[in-house]
């Protein structure tokens, strides 16, 4: 039954092709985070975390170069700060402008002035976001504590269903995902604000469900075995089985968020991206990564 | 066949039940739209959060009371402004989060609400006797005000010195006064908070103490008591108040982000509706019965929990529903091997469901794990996420394990000549 000179595909015996791969990516992910400990801005830090100023607003005329420059003149003229003017939105109407901390009155003269220049009646403030850097400092700590705590959490919940060298295996896979998702942003420029914080979290939760589904496989089998044979047969045998499950489940989460990243606004996209980066790795991770994991890890007991 | 027939008609009239409930309200449930109250980022708004700078030395007791005293000037200043829709709400111990929904002008609120209180005692002629800085504090409290009345609650404020001599002198007047003009106006921010009667008695002599009472009468009340040296107080809070957060969102933003996400969430529905029955034919069909459930369910839900919804909560409703089919296609996979092995559909939909339990319920919980983490750390948006997804994980796996079970169990029952609608080949 569990034999490994089967037509199929051994994940095991590829594992060395996968880690490779994985090592790769996670690699880019990670050296983005500890290059932010010494300050090199890998990240496109949002104003959630970096303290500052973005502004949104429905201008009613066509965004030229032109219409970004005088924007970033008008902030440069009120405030004497330099901002960063994109068009937003799907209309080609409408700026998003991102600066540093500025203070209510000068804001409040900043949309003034933009209103004065392209027209009262058509300026409108679509939405205006200010944060300063103490409240940005407060969330990054929480953020990373929720993490560890949900990763501990999860450790202890599989070593007690499971066994712990598989936990150790499933929080690798979590991990991986997760650096993959910064990856993502690191190369992609998205913005890192409090919603990638739920979108990661999100993935934690995902990433362990598929890992799960194919450990439980592997137990099953395995107890099918009575406990003897080739753990490496078990493995592939099981990732083959679950197979069909994890490329379904896969492709109905994916829907879904692939809709939001097509008919949302700017501020859901940002949040879908980075899920629908995570719900691919997660799917690989389970598939390619998780199994071969665990028997590397007993193997090297045994 | 009986069976069958009535399981069927059952989940249909139920998931109808909670749609009709969610949709145009039942039993006392209140329909969605007016149940759940949706976030600013979806009927625009703005968030402004306080900090207080706190002078060293400050103990923390008298934050704690200040914040509170600054929570009442907020709430009473946005009621002065007629947003009476705004929320007021303390965040960590030296935070105070003011949230508005539909506002015009955010910055003009902003540098409003956050300003020291003007409190002014003024007489009937609106000349002012006491201004902030006369009064050092003010508290409610309950006990007998003269020997011979029953207790009640009223409001003990101090005077500084210069207070309490400006205080004396004009009460002495006041107490004069006819025509019941006899009283001390207390304003905040030129607006009239309680109008409290001097006593005859102190015609001529004035109320000679640095710890005036101020008896409530007809409002005499815990909340009312506590309110009233609230307002008094804030003319004197020990800290300032710096904006140090926010977020404005224009109506027409927040209306466009409602609109796109419910749309992209009923097309992502019915597209996975559609995979399920095209991969697994009847129990797809039956998996999608039990998906309309559990949203009809998760509706009502949302609505009997008052969950406060926002852009992040619907984005996680919509992660959810590709979740919950998740259950099933782990169930319908082990069903087709089952059948694939030539056992019979009875003893296959019996072993599928028993040996895809676990792994339901294993990976579940960590999901739960996940969310449970989220909603003890998180704050504001994400908080709002970490319960629908909850909520979702729960409601999904009740929905998705007990609904399938139940109609495909019977289904087996009956004689079968075709297992391909099973999906076995």
């Amino acid at each position: 039954m569990f034999d490994n000179s089967s037509k199929n595909f051994s994940f095991v015996g590829k594992f060395k092709i996968f880690a490779t791969i994985s090592i790769i990516l996670c690699t880019i992910g990670l050296a983005g985070v500890i290059l932010t400990f010494f300050g090199v801005p890998a990240f496109n830090f949002d104003i959630d975390f970096a303290g500052g100023v973005t502004m949104e607003f429905e201008l009613g005329t066509e965004v030229t170069r032109q219409v970004q420059d005088d924007i970033a003149k008008i902030f440069k003229d009120v405030a004497g700060v330099s901002a960063n003017v994109t068009t937003s939105g799907n209309s080609g109407t409408s700026v998003l402008v991102k600066t540093v901390e500025i203070e209510s009155e000068t804001r409040e003269e900043l949309f003034d002035k933009i209103a004065e220049k392209f027209g009262e009646d058509k300026v409108e403030l679509l939405s205006s976001e200010y944060v300063s850097a103490s409240v940005g400092n407060d969330l990054k700590r929480s953020a990373l504590l929720s993490t560890l705590i949900a990763c501990a959490l999860i450790l202890v919940y599989i070593t007690i269903r499971f066994e712990f060298r598989s936990g150790i295996a499933a929080i690798i896979c979590l991990l991986h995902d997760v650096l993959i998702m910064l990856a993502f942003l690191i190369i992609s420029r998205l913005p890192v604000n409090m919603t990638f914080i739920a979108a990661a979290l999100t993935i934690v939760g995902y990433s362990i469900n598929a890992t799960i589904v194919v450990f439980d496989r592997i137990r099953e089998n395995r107890k099918l075995q009575r406990g003897r044979g080739d753990f490496a047969a078990c493995v592939d045998e099981s990732i083959w089985q679950s197979m069909r499950r994890s490329i379904g489940t896969t492709i109905t989460t994916l829907l879904p968020v692939i809709l939001i990243i097509i008919f949302g606004v700017t501020s859901v996209r940002i949040f879908a991206l980075p899920l629908m980066v995570g719900i691919i790795a997660g799917g690989y991770s389970s598939t390619c990564i998780a199994g071969p994991l665990w028997n590397k890890f007993k193997g090297d007991e045994a | 066949m009986k069976k069958v027939i009535i399981t069927l008609t059952a989940v249909v009239i139920i998931t109808a039940l909670f749609f009709y409930a969610a949709l145009c309200g039942f039993l006392g449930i209140p329909k969605v739209s007016e149940g759940v109250s949706l976030g600013l980022d979806l009927v625009g708004g703005s968030e402004i959060v306080y900090e207080a700078v706190i002078p060293e030395g400050t103990s923390s007791d008298e934050v704690a009371s200040g914040m509170e005293t600054a929570q009442t000037m907020l709430r009473q200043r946005l009621n002065n402004l007629g947003y009476t829709e705004a929320n007021v709400y303390l965040s960590g111990s030296d935070r105070v989060v003011v949230e508005i929904p539909n506002v015009d002008d955010p910055e003009e609120a902003v540098q409003m609400l956050g300003t020291t209180a003007l409190i002014q005692f003024r007489d009937h002629e609106g000349n002012i006797i006491l201004e902030g800085k006369d009064v050092t504090g003010a508290t409610a409290a309950y006990g007998q005000i003269s020997e011979t009345s029953v207790p009640e609650y009223y409001v003990s404020l101090q005077l500084s010195e210069e207070g309490s001599k400006k205080f004396k002198e004009a009460t002495a007047k006041i107490a004069g006064y006819g025509g019941n003009n006899n009283y001390v106006a207390i304003y905040m921010d030129d607006a009239e908070i309680s109008t409290p009667y001097v006593d005859p008695q102190y015609k001529g002599v004035g109320i000679d103490t640095s710890t005036p009472i101020i008896s409530l009468g007809r409002d005499d009340s815990r909340e009312y008591a506590q309110y009233l040296a609230d307002i008094i107080a804030a003319g004197h809070l020990p800290f300032e108040l710096k904006d140090t957060k926010l977020q404005s969102v224009g109506a027409s933003l927040g209306e466009r982000s409602l609109e796109t996400s419910i749309f992209a969430g009923i097309i992502g529905v019915i597209l996975v509706m559609l995979y399920m029955v095209i991969i697994y034919r009847v129990p797809g069909l039956v998996a999608d019965l039990a998906l309309l459930l559990y949203i009809g369910l998760f509706l009502v839900v949302l609505t009997i929990f008052h969950v406060n919804l926002s852009l992040p909560g619907i984005a996680g409703i919509i992660l959810t529903i590709g979740m919950a089919v998740d259950a099933n296609v782990i169930i319908f996979e082990r069903l087709r091997e089952e059948l694939m092995l030539g056992k019979t559909l009875r003893s296959s939909v019996q072993s599928g469901f028993k040996r895809a339990y676990t792994a339901i319920i294993d990976s579940n919980v960590t999901t739960i794990i996940a969310a449970i983490v989220l909603l003890w750390q998180g704050t504001g948006t994400i908080l709002g996420f970490a319960q629908t997804l909850l909520i979702g994980v729960i409601l999904s796996m009740a929905c998705m394990l007990i609904v399938p079970n139940l109609i495909l169990k019977s289904l087996a029952e009956l004689p079968h000549k075709s297992l391909r609608a099973y999906g076995a080949r």
